[in-house]
């Protein structure tokens, strides 16, 4: 993973960067602004920042990384031409039940996000929404060239160039599009990484939550969801 | 070999019948005698089957080509009308009552090159780009590479390479 | 001799224990068994147990409120209710549980009683599709009820008893006193609510996750969703050792109840791995239809 400058891309040069759950300026925890959501809608939803959640360290986080690593549930949300990659893997020629990955249809109960490949504007709108319902720890697997430069669609007028600018990725997958073979060997991956506790990508996303906040208000002109999407 | 139909040649100013195959031909029709065009055609000559509706940019002359693609299930053959709208303030009447899927047509065209179907149904929302800021992206003036690198951030180090002279200086660079 | 209340309690947590580690081999093993029937390796034998301590480890969790909390504690208050008051073994003191306090029809209510708790937390939950699984597992469930308890019905007075240990002294002295000889049309309509009530293939719109979303569990997650697992396995294996007593003689000894149990089990696999999954409707009507007809001749032929 390539490590990006987190203040390159932020929308207003003054809009610093604070940690979440630190006071804001009036001594008052921040509060998100739910700012495309009618005003009788805001009560409904979290106004919180996320919390961060570890990273911890101790055998019983080495066990559970463990088991973390052996059973990964993947959402069930082909964003894209590379999820048509993810079929074959359930099929009995590559079979990824026998490491313990199987699909699973809501983000609540999943812990890979899987990213197939180009990402619309209108897509990502459905990503970071998707990501954030998911419970951490959580892990992205970003497959294909778009994902990781914008692919045969750099130029694109409606889709984005590089993923990691708006939701942490754990793994990338390179290939237009990468082989059933591939992916396995990038889940392969993924795992050892849980297990070296390296997947904090939940950690960093709280962490630097107004950073990617601002990257995806940046793109997504309608925003007309809470500003966290718990 | 197809000729227009009598009562079409004597109602409207039609441009001749180009035959592009066997199965396929187009009509240029001025844009104000499309909705009855189409449904003469729809009703007296079997084209009952609305393929697509689309448009294309041409800058040069300064208007949309607007293309009604009909079907004629019965002898198997499809016949687009053509016709010109112009760019500044492109408006187009709306042919939503001949047939029902017309209006999402329309509701793209809006979108992807900004021409207006005044009555057209829910024309005005976004039909695939949400919460679109600027020209429409099909315009031909519409740079979408340097909009690309105006909103899109891209990983750093990015270079691209023109194949061509790539290898041209890799393999024989004294030709150069 | 009659072992002292709190000693009681001990063999029962001792019992519940063997019996949610058996009940989670049996699904591992049985997913192990359906990837081969597939042609697949198909996931470790131990996966169930991978899966919860995942989901228990999860950092955050969201609730939607006590009734949606309360939703997996009835459903594993159901499961347990369910095991506590079946005898797993006969004439064992560690695993005859409370058989003596409860009798069939407070089992029966027990199984339908963590889908109801169910229902009440999964709607909570606010999601639509956890509307639409709990309305699917309901109307699903009230249809195999109907069998089942016609088959209840019919060894009810057969024995002329509800007490469940009673039932199973009475077949007891070779497999020819089993319900399942002496009572074929009742065991035959249990089997298929049997089916119905495991919710694999035939009948497994409910929690399909290929359908609407994983059904009622859709909101449930982190240690709500382990708890929610750790009551399959406890539920599967209270439901296979109340049949087993019913119709198959019951067991004298550990290993029969683990041999009888695999058995009973295994007739969700044979018929999973080979029909297609039914529509709600297509699986109430079912229910409805022959199972139905079944249960009424058993209860007629053993009633007059």
């Amino acid at each position: 993973m390539s490590d990006i400058k987190f203040t390159r891309a932020l929308a207003d040069p003054d809009h610093a960067l604070k940690p979440a759950g630190r006071p804001g300026p009036l001594g008052k925890p921040l509060v998100l602004a739910n700012d495309g959501l009618p005003e009788e809608e805001k009560a409904w939803f979290c106004d919180a920042y996320p919390t961060a959640s570890g990273p911890y360290k101790g055998i019983l986080e080495n066990f559970l990384n463990w088991a973390r690593s052996k059973s990964l549930w993947i959402l069930g949300f082909g964003t894209g031409c590379g999820a048509i990659e993810l079929r074959p893997l359930m099929t009995s020629r590559f079979d990824m039940y026998r490491f313990g990955i199987q699909p699973r249809p809501t983000p609540r109960q999943s812990s890979v996000f899987v990213i197939g490949g180009y990402a619309s504007v209108k897509t990502l709108k459905r990503i970071v929404r998707s990501y954030e319902q998911m419970m951490g720890p959580k892990f992205v697997v970003a497959l294909g060239s778009c994902t990781i430069n914008g692919g045969m669609y750099w130029d694109s007028y409606n889709t984005i160039n590089a993923i990691e600018h708006y939701i942490p990725v754990d793994v990338y997958i390179a290939g237009c599009m990468p082989r059933p073979e591939a992916l396995l060997a990038g889940f392969k991956e993924l795992q050892r990484k849980i297990r070296r506790g390296e997947c904090e990508g939940a950690v960093k996303y709280a962490e630097n939550f107004e950073w990617y906040k601002a990257n995806q208000k940046k793109v997504i002109h309608d925003w007309n969801m809470p500003d966290y999407n718990y | 070999m197809r000729t227009i139909p009598a009562d079409i040649a004597e109602r409207f100013e039609v441009g001749p019948l180009v035959s592009k195959r066997a199965d396929l031909s187009t009509l240029d029709v001025d844009a104000k005698d499309v909705p009855e065009l189409l449904a003469r055609l729809r009703d007296r000559h079997g084209y009952r089957h609305l393929s697509f509706v689309t448009a294309t940019d041409q800058i040069e002359e300064g208007v949309f080509v607007l293309t009604y693609m009909l079907h004629n299930h019965a002898d198997n053959h499809s016949l687009g009308v053509k016709c010109r709208v112009g760019r500044e303030n492109a408006v187009m009447e709306s042919c939503h009552l001949l047939w029902e899927q017309m209006w999402t047509y329309q509701r793209e065209l809006k979108e992807l090159f900004g021409i207006d179907f005044p009555g057209s149904p829910r024309v005005d929302e976004s039909f695939v780009l949400e919460g679109w800021i600027d020209i429409p992206p099909m315009r031909r003036e519409f740079d979408t590479r340097e909009y690309s690198e105006r909103t899109f951030p891209t990983r750093p180090g990015r270079s691209t390479k023109d194949p061509a002279t790539h290898m041209k200086e890799k393999l024989y660079p004294e030709a150069l | 001799m009659e072992p002292s209340i709190p000693l009681r309690i001990a063999y029962a947590f001792a019992s519940l224990a063997v019996i949610t580690v058996y009940g989670l081999l049996l699904i591992g093993s049985m997913a192990r068994i359906s990837a081969k029937v597939q042609g697949r390796v198909g996931q470790p034998v131990w996966q169930p147990f991978i899966d919860i301590v995942k989901s228990s480890g999860k950092r955050n969790s969201i609730s939607h409120g006590v009734m949606f909390w309360l939703g997996p504690v009835f459903r594993l208050a159901g499961g347990v209710g369910t095991y506590m008051f079946v005898p797993a073994v006969l004439g064992s003191v560690v695993f005859q549980n409370f058989s003596m306090s409860g009798d069939l029809l407070l089992v029966m209510y027990f199984i339908f009683f963590g889908q109801l708790g169910m229902a009440l937390g999964a709607s909570e939950g606010g999601h639509p599709y956890s509307a639409i699984g709990v309305s699917r597992g309901l109307a699903q469930m009230t249809a195999f009820e109907v069998p089942f308890a016609l088959s209840i019905i019919s060894i009810a007075v057969q024995y002329g008893t509800l007490d469940i240990t009673k039932i199973v002294m009475a077949q007891q002295g070779g497999f020819l006193n089993w319900t399942l000889f002496t009572n074929p049309l009742a065991v035959v309509a249990a089997m298929i609510a049997f089916l119905g009530m495991s919710g694999h293939n035939p009948f497994s719109v409910v929690i399909a996750p290929q359908e609407i979303p994983i059904g009622p569990p859709t909101e449930y997650q982190s240690n709500l969703l382990g708890m929610l697992q750790t009551n399959r396995a406890v539920f599967n294996g209270a439901k296979l050792v109340l049949y087993m007593n019913l119709f198959f003689g019951g067991a004298t000894n550990v290993p029969v109840m683990v041999v009888k149990t695999f058995l009973i089990y295994f007739v969700n696999i044979f018929v999973g791995q080979a029909f297609p999954r039914f529509r709600t409707d297509q699986a109430i009507r079912f229910f409805l239809g022959v199972p139905t007809l079944i249960g009424i001749a058993a209860v007629v032929l053993f009633a007059f």
